[in-house]
């Protein structure tokens, strides 16, 4: 049994902005399984973040297929894709995305509250999730009072929290120092070894190379996926 | 669901200021309906009270007085004695202009009546004291009178002492034979107790007019009103042949058209106070809009993070339900004691009506349920790739 969490085939996605035809996915076939940890890099402007939205449900592809766990995601609704959101992935955006306005153990609660996981239990993996990244006694504090590391594993606690089986990471560490830096990477590698499957998106080739595979694209097509080793080899 | 109102409540809570000012809108919406409509319903009462006194269940004839053609009080009785089923009591009503005298004290307003029998429970009063007219003094044109408290109290010290004294009408003296009992709280001159009724036949002579051109009848049931009077206008019509020597009012009809007067004065000032709610719902609108605009990111990772439209749409639709449905508590409240202020100063006892009270609140959390919808449904339509775009 091939254990593919992610499968895309073809995948194309096509933006007409005036005449314009602008290829963002120009035919990505790409297959991802269980337990990986895979970096997904390329420059500004090379489709990864059109790729990271597809691979997220969160946009659906102008054509070719897309089967998360199994499912057919590609031609979803809105809010069957909200649902799959919810069931199979853990986001770690770049800017935390935390709601300022909630304590930290209502943020780490939302994906479960939208999963409708009954209070009492929600609270408690909530809880056991912010234990895990090491703030479960800062839980009554607001997102705010917290410096940049402690809000991504705040977030890295809500993409835990409903236990998914991606967990989806755009440029984790795009506004952390290199120390906070080194320690989210250090907590994401614990988590593969732990058995979770990891996509990162990232345009910096050093962070890449912290992940055990790495796929890079350009011009919306993938021009190189192997190893991590065979990757620092060309660079 | 509880969620969404306790987001509602902290959402609201947190822009305080901006809050209030799109509350403001409703409270005086609000406030303004439950004020006009309960002033408005207690002038009502007020006047329907009045009215009641004056006694719904009258009928009251007014006949020209032409030489040729005219009805006598016996073709009246005939025809009252004829309609028994439809109407209770009758009297001819003979108005005497008079001042009345005991001994060296008068009274100039009292008003000086010539009645029958009936007339006591035609008006629903009861003797404090004596003997009512009786149907002999009526037809022996007796010199005897009834009178009413204050006129009792006013030239003879109390209903007691009243009794068989001689009070001088026009010159003449009658017996008071009765006293009936006070019907005013404070009696006053030319009030409601200032009477002397006296047989009507004895009244006739007086004003030297051989026709009575008065009636008042009593209808046994309310909701007959329009066809008994219309059973006398047949048959006046009859005697007169032609209905401008005559008029016939029922007193419930005037009441109706009084009351449906002030109904619709009563649907109009509610329905411009209406107005001031329909424009606070826009201000709710509007706010909400604001707040979806702002609030695009926070709408972007609840989406992200599986929140459904139905759950976006929800969170909105019930914060700007909380928002003018609190606004509608307020206005409530305000209303309800600016009722009871305004009131007192207007000296009517006027109370919130209950129906103001809960259309005004229903028709706020309406408007906060109608007027949120289209922000919440843009809301909830938002992409969730854009909205985590925004800053």
């Amino acid at each position: 049994m091939s254990d593919a969490l992610i499968e895309l085939k073809d995948i194309y996605k096509i933006y007409v902005m005036g005449s314009e035809e602008v290829r963002a996915n120009d035919g990505i076939t790409l297959t991802i399984n269980r337990g990986e940890f895979v970096a997904i890099v390329g420059k500004s402007g090379s489709g990864k973040s059109t790729l990271m939205n597809i691979i997220g449900a969160l946009d659906v592809p102008t054509s070719g297929s897309y089967l998360l766990g199994g499912e057919d995601v590609d031609q979803m609704s809105d809010d069957q894709l909200a649902d799959i959101r919810n069931r199979m992935i853990g986001f770690i955006f770049q800017q935390y995305n935390l709601l300022p306005r909630s304590t930290l153990l209502e943020n780490v609660e939302l994906p479960l509250l939208y999963a409708k996981v009954p209070t009492e239990e929600r609270r408690e993996r909530a809880m056991r999730s912010l234990e895990r990244v090491g703030l479960a006694d800062k839980w009554k504090n607001y997102p705010k009072q917290l410096s940049g590391g402690q809000q991504q594993r705040v977030s890295i606690a809500r993409a835990l929290a409903g236990d998914p089986s991606l967990i989806l990471a755009d440029e984790p560490t795009g506004a952390l120092d290199s120390r906070t830096s080194g320690e989210v990477l250090n907590f994401l590698k614990e988590l593969n070894d732990e058995g979770n499957t990891i996509v990162m998106i990232t345009h910096d080739s050093s962070i890449a190379l912290r992940a055990r595979r790495v796929v890079r694209i350009h011009d919306g097509k993938i021009n190189f996926d192997g190893d991590v080793k065979e990757y620092a080899a060309i660079l | 669901m509880l969620q969404s109102f306790r987001l509602a409540i902290k959402s609201i809570w947190s822009n305080k200021m901006r809050s209030f000012l799109t509350m403001l809108g409703i409270i005086i919406g609000v406030a303004a309906v439950i004020i006009l409509v309960s002033l408005v319903n207690a002038y009502m009462s007020y006047m329907t009270e009045s009215f009641s006194s004056m006694g719904t269940n009258q009928i009251t004839v007014n006949m020209m007085s032409v030489a040729s053609r005219s009805v006598s009080v016996d073709e009246m009785y005939a025809f009252y004695e004829e309609n028994t089923d439809s109407f209770d009591n009758m009297t001819p009503m003979v108005s005497v202009s008079s001042t009345i005298k005991s001994g060296n004290d008068s009274l100039t307003s009292t008003s000086v009546s010539g009645v029958s029998e009936d007339y006591l429970s035609i008006k629903d009063y009861d003797l404090s004291y004596g003997r009512n007219i009786q149907y002999a003094d009526i037809t022996g044109r007796h010199n005897i009178c009834v009178v009413g408290a204050y006129v009792a109290e006013e030239l003879y010290g109390g209903a007691e002492k009243a009794y068989g004294q001689k009070l001088k009408i026009n010159g003449y003296a009658f017996t008071i034979v009765g006293i009936v009992e006070q019907q005013e709280d404070d009696m006053d001159e030319g009030g409601t107790d200032d009477f002397v009724w006296m047989p009507y036949s004895r009244a006739v002579k007086m004003a030297r007019n051989a026709n009575i051109t008065n009636y008042t009848f009593t209808i046994i049931d309310l909701t007959d009103a329009t066809s008994s009077k219309e059973l006398i206008e047949d048959f006046l019509y009859e005697k007169f042949k032609d209905d401008d020597l005559y008029t016939v009012t029922a007193m419930s009809e005037m009441l109706d058209e009084l009351n449906s007067m002030i109904a619709m004065v009563s649907a109009g000032l509610g329905g411009i106070a209406g107005i001031s709610l329909l424009v606070a719902g826009v201000g709710v609108m509007n706010i909400m809009l604001v707040s979806v605009t702002e609030r695009t990111r926070e709408i972007g990772i609840r989406k992200a993070l599986g929140a459904k439209r139905s759950v976006i749409m929800q969170q909105f639709v019930i914060e700007a339900a909380v928002t003018s449905s609190l606004g509608g508590i307020i206005g409530i409240i305000l209303g309800s004691f600016a009722t009871s202020a305004v009131g007192t100063l207007a000296g009517l006892s006027a109370t919130p009506t209950p129906s103001a009270v809960i259309v005004s609140f229903s028709v706020s959390v309406g408007i906060g349920l109608l007027f949120g919808y289209m922000p919440a449904s843009r809301a909830a339509k938002l992409n969730p790739i854009d909205a985590l775009r925004s800053e």
